[in-house]
């Protein structure tokens, strides 16, 4: 086996390296279930989102998260840059951290990013020396342009968030894998391991869920089968997976028989 | 005096902190961030901040999400 493959594989995200290459989703499921799903993830960074605070020292979903575990706050409600930016500087201000996840939406619908309000966010974010991760709808010239706003990734939609139907824009986040240099997660929409799986296949730097897992019978057990099925994926990009005929078949096993010469 | 918090108008003392505010209000701090007016103050500013009437604050922390 290679060195990159035993142990050199890290995922660097604005300086911080990661070993795991799932992020977490928080939403949706009880607190008392997001320590367990945690560890059977084998996450190393989990999403949060920002909201008024309860009165009165109500379980705060901080004391539920292990420690160690990056916290990647999320702009969800924003409609616009400025919402999100206001945000970000909020989240920050709790003491967590330098990660923002940029989330813009206008419609709540289809759950839609708003791209060119987040590459408007992330230029200011980025200067304010936020590790800006944008989510959005996966487009050559926009993940461009959020490179030079000064992403720390890119983060395309494989579907609408929390539909759990899977990689519906494939093609276009494989150009963006082709043609990006930063790690591109795969964001919203990841049903199953095995879309998980595919996503790592074609060279996803990670891929981040939530639904998936919070819907699923058994949260810490899907939480696990995600994490194999990531890491799968992963070991089959590095290895580099086998070609695949146009046409016919090749034999497997020495076709010179002994039966009838 | 008269204030708003989390779009809640509240009573409280004349003079008051916004450290002693949220310390009544038992929010942690440790686990918020706090805007006066649309202006966020940084914890280390609590102490010295004095709340007037009508300041509108916004107490926020994390919760689940994806």
């Amino acid at each position: 086996m290679s060195e990159v493959v035993k142990n050199e594989d890290k995922l660097v995200i604005g300086g911080k390296e990661f070993s795991s290459r799932f992020i977490l989703g928080s939403g949706k499921y009880s607190l008392d279930l997001i320590k367990a799903a945690v560890e059977h993830a084998g996450a190393q960074m989990i999403t949060l989102a920002l909201r008024r605070a309860n009165q009165g020292g109500m379980a705060n979903i901080l004391d539920y998260i292990p420690e160690g575990v990056t916290l990647l706050p999320n702009t969800s409600g924003a409609r616009n840059a400025e919402e999100a930016v206001r945000i970000a500087r909020l989240s920050r201000e709790v003491g967590c951290g330098e990660f923002v996840k940029i989330e813009i939406m206008r419609d709540s619908k289809y759950l839609l990013p708003d791209n060119e309000e987040t590459i408007k966010a992330t230029e200011i974010l980025a200067k304010e020396g936020f590790i800006v991760m944008p989510y959005m709808y996966p487009d050559l010239n926009v993940a461009r342009d959020l490179k030079e706003a000064g992403a720390a990734s890119i983060m395309p939609l494989a579907a609408p968030i929390g539909s759990n139907k899977g990689l519906c824009t494939k093609e276009f986040i494989q150009i963006l894998i082709d043609e990006i240099d930063l790690p591109i997660i795969v964001d919203a929409g990841i049903g199953a391991p095995s879309q998980a799986c595919e996503a790592m296949e074609m060279g996803a730097a990670a891929v981040m869920a939530n639904t998936a897992i919070a819907t699923a019978g058994d949260v810490p057990v899907m939480a696990e089968a995600m994490r194999l099925a990531i890491e799968a994926g992963r070991k089959a990009y590095l290895a580099g997976l086998g070609r695949v005929m146009e046409k016919g078949g090749s034999a497997s096993s020495p076709l010179t028989g002994f039966l009838r010469d | 005096m008269e204030i708003v918090v989390n779009g809640e108008t509240t009573e409280c003392e004349e003079i008051i902190t916004l450290e002693a505010l949220v310390g009544k209000l038992g929010y942690q701090k440790n686990r918020i961030a706090a805007e006066v007016n649309g202006e966020i103050v940084t914890k280390s500013e609590y102490e010295n901040f004095i709340l007037k009437p009508a300041d509108k604050l916004e107490i926020v922390s994390f919760v689940g999400g994806g």
